[in-house]
């Protein structure tokens, strides 16, 4: 691998000085993913800036009664965390559903959000990839894609975002906090990333040399009874091939309020706000959840290999409402 | 017959009783060293840069660029590197794989060819050198696309004919009630064994010296003399600790490689694959395309029997994947053909893994028998029983011994199939279907000449010294407990040394057969040794040292057919709305020898099924047809199942001694896969009443399938 160099960030100011002084430069967090690629060559950063020793590890409380996430606390410690377990449970679910204990000690939830994709041809620099190196093509459209998106993708990639925890905070409303050399910024995380279209090497909104601070989730009740649920090849270990992450809140029989994201179907968590419109005050019922998902997934654009996404995505869709709906009204 | 916790074969000794591994505390703790982590002054780490293109030519190379890189030593490649000469036959009575033969020639036949070897003076300069080797290639055309159809498939026999057949197949399938017509694909799998092929290659003395991960020592250091032209006096290999190896540690690029560069360099080089490499280096199990016809009365008696397998192999090399075998041996019909034939592509050569032929065959056959089961209404164990053969079906000869139905009672007794409901599709827990299957499984028992010495210490001890292989299977432990047996002393008082061609010719660990051919060597050297001690005054200081060979004992063995049987169960859930399969319980009863060490022989039949898992659920390596490389060749992309996919899995044996062993072993090698594919399989169909003929059952597919139409709900 190509030789390096690496420093290591003790407040945010001297993280965000470095990352400014070298456009080259990449942020290390837990190296769950950064570390894989720089060894097979994907990223060739002239540059590590190490901030695990940043002061962004902590959760907390907001005044409004949502909570802060720290950059750099480990997916393990969001997932255990009582707060996030009381408040948002299938935020916890998601951090739970990926990777493994091993690993979710070391990844931070910055990191996890500015992970790449897991296309086998991003992963191998023997093969062309539009992500990679712009313009070289996306043989994933003609060849292997039975893991790719069905929405918002392009001609030019059609790769999925693999987080599990991000789906949840997309479900969530979580907006982003970052500091540049100009002062801080935020973005929702809906409009974190940006649209595929013919660019789909330029992935997050970040402007240059920004470092995440952390993420904040807004208050809302309806998170409290919420589920993420994935669908994978084996049990354990491996990228969704589908995922939900869905807050319900009925009364009456009809639902309140909704939050819906999808993983494993484009560029970037899905948040699913079609399906949102259809659901709000309908009633909660097979029939309402069956027409939400078909509402959302009218966008669908499958390739030969991947249709089977749209079912899977409709029945996932069906069976954990149909699931929240039995909680809500036990 | 009995299980073996009530068995009456079980002699009084170490034998039959259960013992850790006697390195097992050394590798817990890290104590124990593996090939790629033995420390050597001087080493030099060798990069193999491999083709990224599937046929054409190599026109040049820049390597002015990379030898100008920091620690950059040499850049071998075919115009520079060291003459081999690959035109002999080996140990294994088969021809090397030109693959293994690196830097000879411009052609290029698959991806992950060998193009060059990048030494330098740390790993992380030669991988980022060899990363940067810019070669030019005169690309051409690559046909890498295995379908059942390829016009230019052909029989091959290998250690088997490619075609028997017995009876008039058309008439027999013509005058029978009940057909079964159907296709079933395995995928392309790979080995993957978790330590990665390493060697370290150095002159001392006049010697080659190769420290390796291997399945057989001498088999590699035999193949290095040849390829090389060295005297085999003058070529010694070890491989101490092996972590696993599975049919893909024998002679590959990597030790060529560094032998080649340690004699250029002359200091020590080390070459390692990356799991990547493994994918395109290492071997694997080709894909299979195989059409099953059985024709049978309506109480179930086979008529015909028809298995035709096709398997690929690459341009450079011919090894077939034998999968229409396993109905030479397991059922009899009036007609009774079986066909192994191979196309030639553009792809690397693939090689024995786990289990060849019959792990991919039993798949299929298994799975067309419970196809039968359902159509003629029998239960499948029934069907079995009903068409158990006499003697070998094509070759007439008698087994050695058949459990198989013994397998079966006891299996069906512990599983509780008395109780099933044979009907599909009817049983739900929540969101799961559930079913249940079985599947019946055998592999050959075989044994190989072996020697061994024998040491008599003068402090009290025994040493035995036989070039065997530890592939984590616990071959060493069992050679240890057989030695203390044939001695007639504690086990503490043996000490075996393996993996060390200095030892002298033996079996390799392959083909199910590594612990039977040692221990017969090891049980010939005591009993002369035993004698010797009996005839001696007294020890002298180097102790009494005695040899065996059991060449002409084996030679000796009356044709028969020879095999270890199996009967497997499983209980899976399917969830047919997203497409989940999960296996719930296994069940594996063996009649597979009298077993040395039943902690170690139950690891390995629990593994076998495991693999089984993996096999019928997970493991695919899926070829880019535009590139005609792979996708996703790594651990993240290639699923092997995890420990959560793995449930209660039970494996267990029945009494069966093998008569014409001296300890009574057949081999327990790769029995523990066969059939279990086809039993979660067919347990699949249980579930849901959908046929999975091709493997691995994914989500994808099972959504394809129609999963859906069991429940008419979406959300059910």
């Amino acid at each position: 691998m190509k030789e390096f160099g690496y420093q290591r960030a003790f407040d945010v100011s001297g993280a965000v000085a470095l990352l400014d002084a070298d456009p080259d430069a990449r942020v290390l967090g837990g190296g769950t993913n950064l570390v894989d690629l720089m060894k097979t060559g994907v990223e060739r950063p002239a540059r590590l800036v190490d901030v695990r020793e940043l002061p962004l590890d902590k959760i907390e409380l907001t005044d409004d009664g949502g909570l802060r996430i720290g950059a750099t606390v480990t997916n393990s410690d969001l997932a255990v965390h009582p707060e996030v377990r009381r408040r948002y449970p299938a935020l916890t679910q998601a951090v739970l559903a990926g990777a493994s204990g091993q690993l979710r000690n070391m990844a931070t939830v910055g990191g996890n959000l500015l992970q790449r994709t897991r296309c086998g041809y991003f992963a191998d620099v023997t093969k062309p990839c539009n992500k990679r190196v712009p313009g070289s093509g996306c043989p994933a459209i003609e060849g292997e894609h039975h893991n790719h998106a069905i929405l918002g993708a392009s001609e030019h990639c059609v790769a999925t975002h693999p987080s599990d925890m991000g789906v949840a905070l997309t479900a969530f409303d979580a907006v982003v906090t970052y500091e540049t050399a100009d002062g801080p910024g935020e973005l929702p995380l809906t409009e974190f990333y940006l649209p595929v279209g013919d660019t789909p090497h330029l992935e997050t909104a970040l402007p240059p040399g920004a470092l995440i601070t952390g993420v904040t989730l807004p208050p809302a009740p309806v998170t409290v009874l919420s589920r993420y649920r994935k669908v994978r090849e084996r049990a354990s270990y491996a990228f969704a091939i589908g995922s939900i992450a869905a807050a319900l809140d009925v009364r009456d029989g009809v639902v309140r309020d909704v939050r819906l994201a999808f993983g494993a179907v484009a560029s970037r968590p899905w948040r699913a706000r079609a399906a949102e419109r259809v659901l709000t005050g309908a009633p909660a019922d097979a029939a309402t959840f069956a027409a939400a998902a078909d509402a959302e997934l009218a966008a669908a654009e499958p390739l030969p290999h991947n249709a089977y996404k749209v079912t899977l995505m409709r029945n996932l869709v069906v069976a954990v409402l149909t699931e929240l709906t039995e909680e809500s009204t036990r | 017959m009995t299980t073996a916790t009530t068995g009456t074969t079980t002699a009084k000794g170490s034998v039959g009783t259960a013992h850790t591994r006697v390195e097992g505390r050394d590798k817990v703790t890290g104590a124990a060293r593996y090939a790629g982590e033995i420390p050597f002054a001087e080493l030099a780490y060798g990069w193999l840069a491999l083709s990224t293109v599937a046929r054409g030519r190599i026109r040049s190379m820049d390597t002015a660029p990379v030898l100008g890189m920091p620690g950059v030593l040499t850049v071998l490649h075919h115009q520079n590197a060291p003459r081999v000469d690959s035109d002999y036959v080996g140990m294994l009575g088969v021809p090397p794989d030109p693959t293994a033969a690196v830097f000879q020639h411009d052609r290029v036949p698959h991806v992950g060819w060998p193009v060059a070897l990048v030494v330098a003076e740390t790993s992380e300069q030669a991988r980022e050198a060899a990363e940067a080797l810019v070669v030019h290639y005169e690309e051409e055309p690559h046909d890498v696309a295995f379908s059942g159809e390829h016009p230019d498939a052909y029989p091959l026999d290998a250690h088997m004919p490619a075609v028997t057949e017995k009876g008039e197949l058309e008439p027999e399938l013509a005058a029978s009630a009940v057909v079964i017509d159907a296709e079933y694909t395995t995928p392309e799998e790979h080995h993957n064994p978790m330590e990665p092929h390493a060697a370290t290659a150095l002159w001392d003395g006049g010697r080659l010296e190769v420290v390796d991960s291997n399945q057989g020592t001498m088999w590699v250091a035999d193949e290095l003399a040849k390829l090389l032209s060295l005297d085999p006096a003058s070529v010694r290999v070890r491989s101490e600790h092996v972590g696993g190896g599975f049919g893909s540690k024998g002679v590959r690029a990597h030790q060529v490689a560094a032998v080649m560069a340690a004699t250029v360099l002359q200091r020590p080089v080390r070459v390692v694959m990356t799991r990547r490499q493994m994918f395109a280096l290492a071997g694997y199990r080709s894909p299979t395309t195989q059409r099953i016809r059985l024709g049978a009365d309506t109480d179930g008696r086979l008529r015909a029997l028809d298995h035709r397998s096709l398997s690929l192999t690459s341009t450079v090399h011919e090894f077939i994947e034998p999968s229409a075998g396993v109905g030479r041996v397991m059922y009899d019909a009036d007609a009774h053909h079986t066909a192994n034939r191979l196309v030639r592509l553009d792809v690397p050569t693939p090689t024995w893994m786990r289990a060849p032929g019959e792990a991919p065959g039993s798949f299929a056959l298994e799975a067309a028998l419970d196809e039968l089961a359902e159509k003629c209404g029998i239960d499948p164990i029934e069907l079995r029983v009903r068409n158990e053969p006499e003697r070998g079906p094509v070759s007439g000869l008698p087994f050695s011994s058949r459990e198989l139905l013994t397998c079966f009672r006891e299996g069906a007794r512990r599983f509780g199939w008395a109780d099933r409901d044979p009907r599909p599709g009817l049983r739900r827990e929540g969101r799961w279907l559930l079913g249940t299957g079985t599947a019946a499984a055998s592999f050959p028992a075989g044994a190989m000449p072996s020697t061994a010495a024998m040491t008599a210490e003068a402090d009290g001890t025994f040493t035995v010294r036989i070039n065997a292989s530890d592939i984590g299977t616990g071959a060493r432990t069992a050679l240890t407990l057989i030695a203390a047996d044939a001695l007639q002393v504690a086990p503490d008082r043996v000490q075996v040394r393996i993996g060390d061609s200095d030892f002298g010719p033996a079996m390799i660990a392959g083909g199910s057969m590594g612990t039977r051919s040692w221990a017969w060597a090891v049980t010939a050297a005591a009993d002369e040794l035993r004698q010797r001690l009996a005839l001696s005054a007294g020890l002298p200081p180097e102790g009494i040292t005695v040899r065996s060979d059991t060449s002409e004992a084996i030679g000796a063995l009356a044709q028969k057919e020879r095999h270890s049987f199996g009967a497997q169960f499983a209980e899976v859930a399917v969830d047919p709305a997203i497409g989940e399969v999960r296996v719930r319980r296994m069940l594996g009863i063996f009649a597979a020898g009298r077993i040395v060490n039943p902690l170690t022989a139950r690891n390995q039949f629990v593994g076998g099924m495991t693999w089984g898992i993996s096999m019928a659920l997970h493991e695919e390596a899926v070829r880019d047809q535009a590139t005609g490389g792979h996708y996703g060749a790594d651990l993240a992309g290639y699923h092997v199942a995890t420990h959560a996919d793995v449930p209660l899995i039970e494996a267990d044996w029945v009494d069966d001694p093998d008569p014409d062993d001296p300890v009574g072993i057949k081999g327990i090698g790769e029995i523990g896969i066969v059939g279990a594919a086809a039993a979660i399989a067919n347990a699949v169909w249980h579930a849901t009443g959908v046929r999975h003929r091709s493997l691995p059952i994914r989500p994808d597919r099972v959504l394809a399938a129609g999963g859906e139409a069991v429940t008419g709900a979406p959300d059910a």
